[in-house]
This record gives C-alpha cells, sequence and structure tokens, in this order.
C-alpha cells in the first residue's frame, strides 16, 4: 500500500464532500423546479432600480502614477533592506542586477519628478 | 421527501432586508433579541434579493417606490412568498386617499400572508411568519395544486410598473383590488 495512500482517499472524499449537495441541488432543480430566467431577474444591478448609463465608458488612469511612486518609496525600501544586510557576502553580478533594480525605480522617480507630479498644490 | 422539502424551506426563511416605514422598526424589533425571530430561523435579513426568499413589506409603499419593490421581488430566486405587514402595505391603510401611496402591495405582488395592524406588534409579525410557515408546509411538490415556483407556465417575474407624470403606468396584477 503506498504511504500517500491515504491522502487521496481523503482528497476524494473531500471533494465528493462538495460537490454531492451540488449534485443534489442540481438533480432537485432539474426533477421539480423549472428555471424562470428573466430581463429584470438577471439584471446586474439589484438595489430596486434600473441602472442609468452603460457600463461602457471611458475609466481615467491616473492611478497609474501612484502606482509608480508607491513602487518607488514603498517596494523598493522592501528591497532595500535585505540588499544591505547581505551586501558583503553578495557577487558582484547580484550587485549589479539590484543597482540595475534601483536605477529602473528611480528613473521612474525622476521621470515622476519631471512631470511634477510630486508638487502638491 | 415533500415534507422533508417544506420543513428545511420553511424553517430557513431568508427576508429580504428592507424597511419602507413605521412597520420597519417592529420588524427590526422582532428580529431583535427579545422577540427572536430567529427562533423560526429567519433572522437572516439577507441585504440583497439574490439570497432572499422572503420579501416583508414593511410599511407605506409610495407610488415611487413600487417599481423598485416590484424589480427587487422580481429579482429574487424562486420560491419566494410576500408578507404584506400592516395597514398600509394590505390598502394603503390612513395614507389610502393619499396622492402619492399606493392602495396596497397587492396590486403589484402575488401576497401570501397579510398581518393587519397600525403598525402590527412584533408579536403579529411572527404569528404571520408562523402561518406562512404553515403555508409552505402545505405546499405539494407535484400535481395540480403545486405552487408557482414549482410551475412550469407560472410567471417568475410580475411586470414592473412604470412612475408616471401622474400615477403609477402599467398592467396590473389584480385588477379589482
Amino acid at each position: 500500500m503506498h504511504p500517500y495512500l491515504f491522502l487521496a482517499v481523503f482528497g476524494l472524499a473531500a471533494v465528493s464532500f462538495a460537490l454531492a449537495p451540488l449534485a443534489i441541488a442540481w438533480l432537485w432543480a432539474w426533477r421539480f423546479s423549472p428555471r424562470k430566467p428573466g430581463a429584470v431577474k438577471n439584471a446586474n444591478y439589484e438595489c430596486g432600480l434600473d441602472a442609468q448609463p452603460t457600463g461602457w465608458v471611458q475609466f481615467k488612469f491616473e492611478y497609474y502614477l501612484y502606482g509608480i511612486i508607491f513602487l518607488i518609496f514603498d517596494v523598493e525600501t522592501i528591497f532595500l533592506l535585505p540588499f544591505a544586510a547581505a551586501f558583503k557576502g553578495l557577487s558582484v553580478a547580484a550587485c549589479l542586477a539590484m543597482l540595475l533594480f534601483i536605477l529602473l525605480l528611480a528613473e521612474g522617480l525622476a521621470w515622476a519628478w519631471a512631470r511634477g507630479v510630486l508638487v502638491f498644490k | 421527501m415533500e415534507e422533508l422539502y417544506n420543513w428545511g424551506r420553511k424553517n430557513s426563511l431568508w427576508p429580504l432586508q428592507f424597511g419602507l416605514a413605521c412597520c420597519a422598526i417592529e420588524m427590526i424589533a422582532a428580529s431583535m433579541a427579545r422577540f427572536d425571530m430567529a427562533r423560526f430561523g429567519a433572522e437572516v435579513f439577507r441585504p440583497s434579493p439574490r439570497q432572499a426568499d422572503l420579501m416583508i413589506v414593511s410599511g407605506t409603499i409610495t407610488k415611487k417606490m413600487a417599481p423598485q419593490v416590484v424589480r427587487l421581488f422580481n429579482q429574487m430566486p424562486e420560491p419566494k412568498y410576500v408578507i404584506a405587514m400592516g395597514s398600509c402595505a394590505i390598502s394603503g391603510g390612513p395614507f389610502r386617499d393619499g396622492y402619492n401611496v399606493l392602495q396596497g402591495i397587492d396590486l403589484y405582488l402575488p401576497v401570501d400572508i397579510y398581518i393587519p395592524g397600525c403598525p402590527p406588534r412584533p408579536e403579529a409579525l411572527l404569528e404571520g411568519l408562523m402561518h406562512l410557515q404553515q403555508k409552505i408546509a402545505r405546499q405539494r411538490l407535484t400535481g395540480p395544486e403545486r405552487p408557482r415556483h414549482l410551475d412550469e407556465k407560472a410567471p417568475g417575474e410580475f411586470p414592473v410598473p412604470d412612475f408616471g407624470p401622474h400615477d403609477l403606468v402599467g398592467p396590473r396584477l389584480n385588477k379589482d383590488a
């Protein structure tokens, strides 16, 4: 007997435990309860009002600026800490790779600076 | 099997969480600790019609609100039930002759239980709930007596009235009500 057989049995039991009620519900609906879809019932908005404008509108994607600056000031810090801690033991290649990473982010900072994103009015 | 089905349904009625007027306060009281609607399995007020199967129309239905109420009922999955709570939901109550008040939700929805009162006390709502449970327990699974949600030809949606310039426009469910 394979030592991991009980895991397979356990997994099978877990999946069937989840699927059996769904199967019973589906069988029940198929046997007794007819489907009754409708335009109002299938509407995707459910507060009682009709959705007024269409969903096909232009979204303003200015959030990407915040995304870039967040990446520079927050995510970079997370990577800088292990970089600084392991700095003495690093190979030249690893050091260069890390510097390239920092350069990429610094470039983003310079770009944001030049665009005037950092100025809060 | 029918008994098991009905037993499960009648003891897990999930009302739609919405209140229209002062009756809603009594409905809230009925669901809270003192009157404790949880004893009847009906404490899980759902904020979405997709998850609810009981609509407690609790209060005055203005003509502006009526289309929304009907639309919410249409969005509830079958089997679904309606309790008209209070004289306003039954007939318009003291505001029956008002220019902006619907004279009973049964003009547009198939009401199962009427609970009179202005407002009905929580005990009355619980009594109505128990009557609804008895009604569910009596429903047949097959045959000509079977309820709406098991009948293929019975409508699943009810006509939503339009809020016109003077009055609600659109077909009524119950013309002589």
